[in-house]
């Protein structure tokens, strides 16, 4: 089947399998491998992506339900190469081991901030439980959520 | 005229990663990302039984389906038939009999995954079933079937010390299990092999060791060294996964046939079956001290569940049985140590490496002891306390920096957590919390501590070297260091310590890391916490070279072509253990303690991990946000180990291979880590850092389980501790 879809802005049209999930379409037809696909079963949060402005699994949702809808990947946050407050912080903060979790974690930061920009750390520990890093032990990521969320309120 | 020596971004500073920005805008390549045009899709037919005899295979079907270019099995093999890190007993495709469930029988090349999936379905193998052996001790009696002909042991060895029947004013003993644990990095097992011109092929891998893959695939693959060439991808993450061979020589194998590129990602289902996991183990042991607190005498009996083949079996029971008796000075002792083939699926390597099942024993005997003699449980670890000079039981000396006692009485000086009422908390922080399911009405709060070790770098006269190249030009920028080593980054952080390296050796800036592959020498694994020091000595080495050859030129100023310089670094030799575990295995240790406080909700068993201490030897800490990210990340593995994590088996069948089934410590599940480094440089080692990632894991179980059997006044010789453990059911 034919999906047609907007990713990051850009209209994008491809032939996919009906089978096929939103991480495949976007990792295979598109080349987007910045989401990832580390469990394939929603458990894990490496894929998370915005569905019209809904965090998801993309590896939940079928390729043909982001039909004629707006898809937002890890690849739409930076802008014009600059990063974003969040990914400096992750740098910033150590948040970052091997990484594979690290877009996906970003992804989850970023819709927690847009909603709640005063986030206590039980509510980060919350908002980000369905994501799993292996390496870190997440207390530098909840140090990087907090660094991010004073700068995008405008503090230092 | 000498070079300015700058140390900005040098050692000792908390320089951020040299691929932290790359890893954040999701740009960094791992190896499941990889793509060439025209590539296919390889897949693994795997076993259902945990032993059986291939009676046939027909392929002919799966062959014939459309989009399908190659189907292989153990007769396409071109050279030798097995691999294997330490003994080459693994077959690359079962020739005639399966091991375990999940062994690889055959394989397949297509078009697309989902062809390549499908065609598995139609090859038809017809198995003669046979009873497995899936219980260690079971495998050990004279009436158990052999998983390999030579027998059931994959290495048994005795420690001998003094006289272990020493006489002693009070005895405790305990039996203590651990289960197999997965090491779980998020990245799955991928690659990409390219056939080349010349007959050759180039794979694109994640692993630890690239050389180590290397002289497993050149035989297997019938080719010489050189046509096979090991480039390095994105790693997701390893912790001993990824030390043995996976998908490499299948990937290589498909391109060779099909003459185009062959990419094989696993899924975490498949991740399960295609890697080594961490050795369950069985323990018991004896402990005797004088009235006053003084250890008189160990004695102990481990034995650990190799699986199906041989994989680091040896050194993981060589580890366990050597560390048996605790970062403690023990007169006296009798360890004794057996690794078996059952028909399980194979273990190998995982972050502690055999430390980890002798400290969950040995430290639950110390709280025993302590409780027995009356004394406090810091107090009685200090008494006994290893330190510089003093003699292990396999008679080794420990030279270097041992500080046992300030890393307890590190512990002993933070303070502990305020206690919380429990009723009108926010529920998320009770035990259970996100599940809403208790008010707190039976909570108990309990207390742990532990202490170990590890040693680091390969024991028992291994040696495992490492080789670096720099080389310093100038541009129209300046001077730039170019630096290629074959060590891997699977997120621990080593480019970043190079990096600090040459900025300190030579004061340049600039530093380019070149991507690791096999022209250069071997770096040694990934593993063993040694990739600091090694490949660490080899590029200051080089720099040093380098520096030395820019002086004699006049300075930088004077460098009209580049200067180059490779030098290998080898750690100081180690031997064999004789016959009686007596000798010189070990190269040099780190050592931490952890204090775990933890809330137990009796009345549901669940837990609530408040919070981790961990005080950790680091010897110099190069880069000290990585080194407490590494002790945060080793503490929440061992977090896992204690409570929630084990791969279950039923008949040799893993019964939870997903992340839904078989669970990881959540960022709910992780308190917040306080670390205190103890900083006493190891003579011998470059800038005296000892290596990082593995004391916390080590210790951390035996902490948090200890706070549970305080909190609880139960036995709890097992972990992981179920919640039926700790209602009592």
């Amino acid at each position: 089947m034919v999906v047609r879809t907007r990713v990051n802005g850009d209209r994008h049209e491809a032939e996919v399998w009906p089978g096929a999930s939103l991480l495949t379409f976007l990792r295979e037809q598109l080349g987007l491998y910045g989401s990832k696909n580390a469990c394939e079963q929603g458990e894990c949060g490496s894929c998370s992506v915005w569905l019209d402005g809904a965090l998801v699994c993309s590896c939940l949702v079928l390729a043909a339900q982001a039909q004629d809808r707006e898809v937002r990947t890890i690849e739409g946050l930076s802008d014009a190469g600059r990063l974003h407050p969040i990914q400096e912080a992750f740098v910033e903060a150590g948040a970052v081991q091997c990484g594979f979790c690290t877009p996906g974690f970003v992804v989850a930061v970023a819709d927690l901030l847009e909603k709640d920009p005063h986030p206590s750390p039980a509510t980060i520990r919350e908002a980000l439980s369905g994501n799993i890093c292996r390496c870190t032990g997440y207390q530098k990521i909840v140090d990087a959520v907090e660094l991010a969320a004073t700068r995008l309120r405008g503090g230092t | 005229m000498s070079i300015d020596i700058r140390r900005k971004g040098g050692v000792g500073e908390s320089v951020r990663r040299v691929d932290g920005i790359p890893k954040v805008k999701g740009d960094f390549e791992y190896a499941s990302d990889l793509r060439r045009d025209g590539m296919l899709y390889g897949a693994t037919l795997r076993s259902p039984h945990p032993h059986a005899r291939i009676a046939s295979i027909d392929a002919a079907a799966a062959a014939a389906a459309p989009g399908v270019q190659a189907v292989l099995t153990h007769a396409d093999v071109p050279g030798k038939k097995t691999f294997g890190l330490d003994v080459q007993d693994q077959p690359v495709l079962a020739v005639d009999v399966v091991r375990y469930a999940g062994e690889p029988v055959a394989i397949v090349a297509a078009e697309d995954p989902e062809v390549a999936r499908a065609a598995l379905k139609k090859i038809t193998v017809n198995y003669e079933v046979h009873t497995p052996v899936t219980d260690m001790e079971r495998a050990l009696e004279p009436s158990s079937p052999s998983v390999h002909p030579q027998g059931n042991i994959v290495r048994t060895l005795q420690v001998i010390h003094g006289d272990p029947n020493a006489p002693a004013d009070v005895w405790v003993e305990g039996r203590y299990e651990t289960g197999m644990q997965d090491q779980a990095p998020l990245g799955p097992e991928a690659g990409l092999a390219v056939p080349a011109a010349d007959g050759g092929v180039d794979l694109f891998i994640a692993t630890q060791w690239l050389h180590a893959d290397h002289e497993q695939l050149a035989p297997c693959l019938g080719l010489p060294p050189e046509k096979v060439r090991l480039h390095l991808s994105g790693v997701g993450g390893a912790f001993g996964a990824r030390e043995d061979v996976s998908m490499q020589i299948h990937a290589c194998l498909l391109a060779l046939r099909t003459g185009r590129p062959v990419k094989m990602s696993y899924g975490r289902q498949e991740s399960f079956y295609g890697h080594v996991h961490r050795h369950p183990s069985r323990v018991w042991m004896r402990h005797g001290a004088r009235r006053d607190g003084t250890l008189v005498s160990v004695q102990a009996r481990l034995l650990v569940d190799g699986g199906a083949y041989t994989s680091t079996s040896p050194a993981v029971i060589g580890n366990a049985t050597t560390f048996a008796a605790g970062p403690y000075e023990v007169p006296n002792a009798r360890l004794s140590g057996t690794a078996v083939f059952t028909n399980n699926p194979p273990c190998g390597a995982m972050r502690g490496f055999g430390a980890v099942q002798a400290c969950f024993a040995y430290e639950a005997q110390m709280d025993k002891l302590a409780a027995a003699l009356g004394l406090d449980p810091i107090e009685l670890r200090l008494k006994n306390a290893l330190k510089t000079g003093s003699v292990l039981p396999t008679g080794q000396p420990i030279v270097g920096a041992a500080p046992v006692r300030e890393c307890l009485e590190g512990l002993r000086g933070l303070p502990l957590p305020a206690d919380e009422p429990a009723l009108d908390r926010d529920p998320m922080l009770l035990p259970g919390g996100a599940g809403n399911v208790g008010h707190g009405e039976t909570l108990k709060r309990g207390v742990g501590v532990a202490v170990g070790y590890k040693n680091l770098a390969y024991s028992e006269g291994f040696d495992d070297s490492s080789e670096a190249w720099v080389r310093v030009s100038v541009d129209g920028h300046g001077p730039v260091a170019e630096v290629k080593t074959a060590a891997v980054d699977v997120g621990q952080g080593i480019d970043t310590i190079v990096t600090q390296i040459v900025r300190t050796e030579l004061g340049i800036d600039r530093v380019l890391i070149r991507p690791p592959d096999t022209t250069i020498g071997s770096a040694g694994s990934s593993s063993a916490s040694r990739q600091t020091m090694m490949t660490g000595g080899a590029v200051q080495l080089a720099c040093q070279a380098v520096r030395a050859e820019i002086d004699a030129q006049g300075g930088m100023q004077q460098v009209r072509r580049p200067i180059e310089a490779s030098r290998v670094f080898h750690h100081r030799p180690t031997g064999k253990l004789d016959a009686n575990g007596q000798g010189d295995p070990h190269v040099s240790f780190a050592f931490g303690a952890a204090r775990a406080v933890v809330e137990v909700d009796t009345g549901l068993g669940l837990v609530r991990v408040v919070q981790i201490a961990v005080t950790q030897d680091v010897g110099r800490a190069l880069n000290p946000q990585s080194v407490t990210g590494q002790i945060e990340g080793g503490s929440a593995q061992g977090l896992g180990l204690a409570l929630m994590e084990e791969v279950a088996l039923v008949d040799g069948q893993v019964k939870n291979a997903s992340f839904t089934d078989y669970l990881l410590p959540t960022i709910l599940d992780m308190p917040p880590v306080v670390c205190v480094l103890v900083e006493e440089p190891e003579p011998g080692l470059p800038y005296g850092a000892k290596g990082v990632g593995e004391p916390s894991t080590v210790v951390v179980p035996a902490a948090v389980v200890a706070a549970l059997r305080h909190a609880t006044g139960r036995e709890l010789p097992r972990a992981p501790v179920r919640p039926d453990d700790l209602v009592g059911l």
